[in-house]
């Protein structure tokens, strides 16, 4: 009996060897939720950039304002790019019908992509553009080979291209490749974020229910102890 | 006061009779140890996926249109929703946990064997109805898993002949998985199937109570009686085991709300990936997978290749277990007491299960398929080998009381 106990215990793990995804390699993105200055950066270049196009459609702007310590004004003058209410979904400004004339396909909603995809995926896929003549917006991904979008953050990184030994040299953004990891840490730090807007709240809650728990285990165990004394 | 209601009640319906006969006075065997938790537990979580279900219904939408964007709308406007979501989904896994803990519990103290084969049965029903229920509620968050997992299973009911295309017309409702099955899945979901597993649970412990529990001794205490009639290796259910329950119970929850709010994904198990977007009929996901409490069922049909046989087989490796009071000829329930035989092939049994279980969740490979196709028969082989062994085998003297 204890043998297979024994047993069962260590063929447990290989069991958790199962979730994967593809085999491309993926950076780490250490993604801080308590870093709301982080968070932040992240909203405002995701507006800046990214909300033209992609929606972050099951969240709402009044709730991340809030989460991010972020004063309802502040949010409406910097972060709200359309005619949206406080408390309205951040839903997108083309119509998908539009996005798909231009790009081929309406760009897919980001509230979740953290989820999906992993942060390691999404902050590696930011830092994966690189040249490709080949492609129609002239830019290919390392992480996401024949992606249909072109390098929106081009401003910033500059274009990365490949060269002969297989490295990669970038030229003309205005940022450095510090800065440029940075930015894209926050980025991907906000959708991590609207992935899972309530992980803090939830680990918070967490630690009082288990502290809860370990308190009433002992008074379950002292209780069962006391009835089955005269047990023999 | 209360005596005098107490008796007015009595003397209408027998509810202190009732509550002598399952909780007060059911004498229960002395020597339960860990694995006997696990039907108590299955209870708790029965109780959770009701309550949760029933005010995740308040909020959520049974619409193709609607559905994946109410379980975000829970997850984050309803106040509190994502707790009862999280509850609801780690439940669903939490359930399996606990109900392949109980049924393996059976099986090594021999719980199926005379006179328990209709307690085994309604059991048996119960982890049926739970699978289907778990199935058609995977449905409903509507994502892409959701949805595919959805269309992977119910074409396996095309591979049967004749009827085969005609049946997952039915079953779906529409060519595809639509709307339509949608909202079908959530009427069986949240009403028919609930219905029938408390009716199940119900005649499952009315048939326990009736035979009396057995024990990790496989002694049958009601055999030596004391001079009142009550059996002298059994203690009153209440308070002995609603006390070690309630301890059961708190332990049980600390890795249940463990995973509830640290990792509620469950590694990508409980909550898959894929399922975080919603279900789009246009896009294949790369690997479909089932949730992790179908993965050993899913290898074998797999690990077949016809798809009519790989069908057959899935539903023989599930109906071979509501046999086994009848494939398992000896006299001696536990394992404690049974030969060496049984204990190395109750021991490869559960090492083909958790393997077939791995494989069942990965990407299959030529070599993973005949891995797959090895423990397969390792998993079938279990049952042909008890039944021919069972019947001469070579057992340890049963004691006559439980040890304790």
């Amino acid at each position: 009996m204890k043998k297979l106990l024994i047993a069962l215990v260590t063929l447990l793990p290989s069991l958790a060897i199962a979730a994967g995804g593809s085999n491309v390699h993926l950076e780490s993105a250490n993604v801080d939720f308590h870093d709301k200055e982080s968070l932040e950066r992240g909203l405002n270049l995701f507006q800046q950039y990214c909300s033209g196009c992609h929606s972050t459609q099951y969240q709402r702007y009044g709730r991340v304002a809030e989460d991010l310590d972020i004063s309802v004004d502040d949010m409406r003058q910097k972060y709200m790019f359309t005619d949206a209410k406080i408390g309205e979904l951040m839903e997108n400004a083309i119509p998908p019908a539009d996005a798909a004339k231009w790009f081929g396909a309406a760009a897919p909603d980001l509230t979740l992509v953290a989820r999906v995809r992993g942060q390691d995926w999404v902050y590696s896929y930011l830092k994966g553009f690189y040249k490709d003549e080949s492609r129609p917006f002239g830019v290919n991904n390392t992480v996401f080979p024949l992606v249909g979008m072109p390098h929106v953050l081009e401003d910033l990184q500059g274009i990365p291209v490949k060269q002969e030994d297989g490295t990669y040299v970038t030229t003309g953004g205005s940022m450095n490749a510090e800065e440029y990891d940075q930015a894209v840490r926050d980025i991907t730090g906000f959708l991590a974020y609207s992935a899972d807007p309530v992980k803090l709240e939830r680990e918070a809650l967490g630690w009082w229910v288990l502290g809860f728990l370990f308190i009433f285990f002992i008074v379950a165990y002292l209780l069962k102890k006391e009835y089955w004394k005269d047990v023999h | 006061m209360v005596k005098n209601i107490v008796d007015w009640i009595d003397a209408r319906i027998p509810m202190t009779a009732t509550y002598n006969r399952h909780v007060g006075q059911y004498p229960t065997p002395k020597n339960f140890n860990f694995w006997y938790f696990f039907g108590s537990l299955a209870l708790l979580v029965l109780v959770n996926q009701l309550l949760t279900g029933i005010w995740l219904t308040m909020n959520y939408v049974p619409t193709a249109e609607g559905a994946f964007a109410s379980v975000e709308y829970i997850m984050r406007d309803v106040e509190y929703g994502w707790l009862l979501r999280y509850m609801h989904s780690t439940g669903a896994s939490a359930f399996f946990v606990v109900v392949y803990l109980h049924m393996f519990r059976g099986l090594i103290y021999g719980s199926y064997q005379k006179p328990r084969e209709l307690l085994w049965l309604f059991g048996m029903l119960i982890f049926l109805v739970l699978m289907a229920e778990a199935f058609m509620g995977y449905l409903l968050p509507w994502g892409q898993m959701s949805y595919w997992g959805a269309q992977v299973i119910i074409s396996l009911f095309g591979a049967i002949p004749f009827i085969g295309d005609d049946l997952t017309l039915w079953i779906r409702g529409d060519y595809v998985v639509s709307g339509a099955t949608l909202n079908r899945f959530f009427a069986l979901h949240v009403i028919a199937l609930p219905l029938v597993l408390v009716v199940l649970v119900f005649l499952h412990l009315i048939a326990l109570h009736e035979v009396g529990s057995n024990n990790p001794d496989g002694v049958e205490v009601k055999k030596n009686k004391d001079e009142n009639g009550w059996p002298v290796d059994a203690i009153p259910f209440h308070p002995y085991y609603t006390v070690k329950d309630i301890m059961g119970v708190a332990g049980f929850l600390i890795v249940f709300c463990y995973v509830l709010f640290f990792m509620p994904e469950g590694g990508g198990y409980f909550l898959e990936k894929p399922n975080f977007e919603a279900a789009n009929p246009m896009k294949t996901p790369e690997h479909i997978a089932p949730v992790w409490y179908f993965t050993p069922f899913y290898a074998i049909l797999r690990a077949i290749p016809d798809k009519l046989l790989g069908v057959v087989g899935m539903g023989l490796a599930i109906a071979v277990l509501f046999v086994l009071p009848w494939l398992d000829r000896c006299k001696v329930k536990s394992i404690r007491y049974r030969g060496l035989i049984h204990k190395i092939n109750i021991a490869q049994f559960t090492v083909s299960f958790l393997i077939l279980g791995y494989l069942g969740a990965v990407p299959a490979t030529p070599t993973l398929t005949i891995a797959a196709r090895i423990f397969t028969l390792t998993y079938f082989g279990f049952f042909v080998a008890l039944w021919v062994y069972s019947k001469n085998e070579k057992t340890k003297p049963v004691p006559t009381r439980v040890t304790h």
